[in-house]
């Protein structure tokens, strides 16, 4: 009797509304790649059922790495996001770890500032934005995105290691000072090697933002052979009002992988620096 | 710091000069070790860097915004022309409730979701760390290549949805989802809530299991149901975290620019263009930089009172 009743509040109020949010969340990737393995005669033809694959196929992986700069994208993508991460966690760390640890005056306000910087959305300043980037002539470089992504990434990746530098003991510090290492020495030697955890956090985090960000790319970078998978993926793999179905999700797919891959490994440290604002507030 | 007593009579006059140098050394040392110099030292290089790529687009923006400004023209000065311009314009307007409706919209479903999530995951199962992970990718994978596959699965034709529709007998016809105004709007809403419903979900699932066990035993040895331990307990210390979250997604939402820019592109007929969006087409479609500034800046009222609510919220704590 109590078994039963279990057993049915197990289905009903955990297994089915869980089944429920996993189909939503992965239909659309299941769907991307059933399409992508698909040859066009299947996947044009109305008779056929959508959601089988009859006859798996390579094709538009083939066309896609043959026939558009896919690699390219890829390359450049990633160097642009482990460089503007590069660039955010050591601007990030030089305005956390003073704000953090330090007394000085104006740090509370300077404190403020930083948290408000970093909810600017880069709607606001696009149009400046594509102006400055223009007269510093650096138009369709990849310098222009590694310059202007850790625009969007120093505030948050600050406001994040804030948080976990803080949690380090004064004393330890203070230790350090007394045994003769100067502050640079104690910041670099005793604090921030105690501070993995968040640096691995907000690197994710600048990783995957950066391989998402769109509207500077768009801006930016109009050449082919400077383009980032979301731009070119979406500027050249789109033609016109003529869909490529096929090769588009197995961009979309393939350029979905290095951020996916990353992901899974850190998935620890990406909860923890989602959660961290949110719950530690 | 050392002395070398093997110093010859003749380095006496070197020795005095190094002594008098590493007397400023350490003096220099000694400043640099102060708190507040040391800070500034460390602060000065990120701030002048967001001070330049920053700062200084964002005054910029808003200096353009009193210019009449075509691209490769130059500019006249024209006050708050721009922003009357705009007021009598009806794709502005059009823009601006679009915009907020979009936003009410994706908001409440994305919390309202997110705390169904959070409820059901905060069960004991097996592989919750894999469905955790697998439940986070919406939010993970690039936005605009998950928004390209949308786009496919709201294909008219042969899009995913409408298939599924038609052969289960649901539909005689398909529905056109992005071609028809109200459908379109649905349709954006549909993908942005379907992005952002596991950042609300696994923040609130964070914040349950901050809630001490004992909470929810002493209400259930009060008597308290399933509905009153949720109603009294969990909501209330859920709240904080729900309110946090929220602001930061109604902030996200409303300056959204990238979902709508590829799957609609504003259409059709502007139903479901974003003030992101007409602000890129004003400013990049049509070079108009003045009013796209003008309307990019129109949204900093709404950003400033979340970001005053959020202060003062944060402060109370």
């Amino acid at each position: 009797m109590v078994g039963e009743l279990t057993w049915r509040r197990r289905l009903f109020g955990l297994w089915l509304p869980l089944a429920a949010f996993a189909v939503i969340a992965l239909f659309p990737f299941t769907w991307m790649a059933a399409t992508s393995l698909k040859t066009n005669a299947e996947l044009y033809d109305p008779k056929a059922n959508p959601l089988t694959i009859r006859h798996p196929s390579l094709v538009h992986y083939v066309s896609l790495l043959q026939e558009t700069n896919f690699l390219t994208w890829i390359a450049n993508t990633m160097l642009v996001a482990v460089v503007a991460t590069g660039i955010s966690l050591l601007l990030g760390t030089m305005l956390a770890y003073p704000l953090a640890r330090m007394r000085f005056r104006g740090a509370p306000l300077l404190a403020i500032a930083v948290a408000v910087t970093y909810l600017v959305p880069q709607t606001l300043l696009f149009v400046p934005m594509a102006d400055l980037i223009g007269r510093l002539k650096l138009g369709n470089t990849l310098s222009a995105v590694m310059l202007t992504y850790p625009t969007l990434l120093v505030p948050f990746s600050a406001w994040l290691l804030m948080g976990y530098f803080k949690t380090v003991p004064k004393e330890l510090e203070e230790q350090a000072l007394i045994d003769g290492a100067s502050r640079w020495r104690a910041m670099t030697r005793v604090i921030l090697p105690l501070c993995m955890p968040g640096f691995i956090s907000a690197g994710i985090f600048c990783f995957t933002l950066a391989q998402n960000e769109f509207l500077y790319a768009l801006l930016f970078l109009s050449r082919s052979d400077v383009r980032t998978v979301p731009i070119g993926v979406v500027g050249e793999l789109i033609r016109g009002d003529a869909f490529y179905w096929g090769q588009l999700m197995a961009g979309a797919l393939l350029g979905s992988v290095p951020v996916a891959l990353i992901y899974s490994f850190f998935v620890k440290y990406y909860v923890a620096g989602l959660t961290a604002g949110a719950v530690k507030g | 710091m050392s002395t070398n007593p093997a110093v010859g009579a003749s380095g006496a006059a070197a020795l005095e000069a190094r002594g008098y140098r590493s007397a400023g050394l350490s003096r220099l040392r000694e400043i640099i070790e102060r708190e507040w110099v040391f800070s500034w030292l460390i602060l000065t290089p990120p701030l002048l860097f967001l001070l330049c790529f920053l700062g200084y687009p964002f005054f910029y923006g808003v200096y353009l915004s009193f210019f009449h400004r075509e691209v490769a023209s130059s500019p006249t000065f024209v006050g708050f022309g721009n922003f009357v311009t705009l007021a009598s314009d009806p794709i502005f307007w059009q823009s601006v409730g679009n915009t907020i409706k979009f936003t009410a919209a994706a908001t409440v479903l994305k919390a309202t979701g997110g705390l169904g999530m959070a409820l059901v995951m905060n069960q004991n199962f097996r592989m919750k760390a894999i469905t955790r992970a697998l439940l986070l990718l919406p939010f993970i994978v690039p936005t605009v290549l998950s928004t390209v596959a949308w786009q496919w699965i709201f294909d008219p034709g042969l899009g995913l949805f409408n298939r599924v529709l038609v052969e289960s007998g649901l539909a005689t016809r398909g529905v056109s989802w992005l071609g028809n105004p109200t459908m379109a709007m649905v349709s954006i809403i549909m993908v942005n809530t379907w992005r952002g419903l596991p950042f609300f979900g696994i923040s609130i699932l964070a914040g349950l299991q901050t809630i001490p066990v004992e909470l929810h035993e002493s209400a259930t040895i009060d008597g308290a149901s399933t509905w009153g331990r949720f109603r009294y307990v969990t909501l209330p210390s859920l709240l904080p975290v729900i309110f946090i979250v929220t602001t930061f997604s109604i902030i996200l939402t409303f300056f959204d620019f990238q979902l709508v820019y590829v799957l609609t592109g504003g259409g059709p007929a502007n139903s479901t263009h974003l003030m992101a969006t007409y602000a890129f087409s004003l400013s990049v479609g049509v070079g108009q930089l003045g009013l796209g500034s003008a309307v990019a800046l129109s949204m900093v009222p709404v950003l400033g009172l979340l970001l005053v609510l959020l202060t003062f919220y944060v402060r109370k704590d």
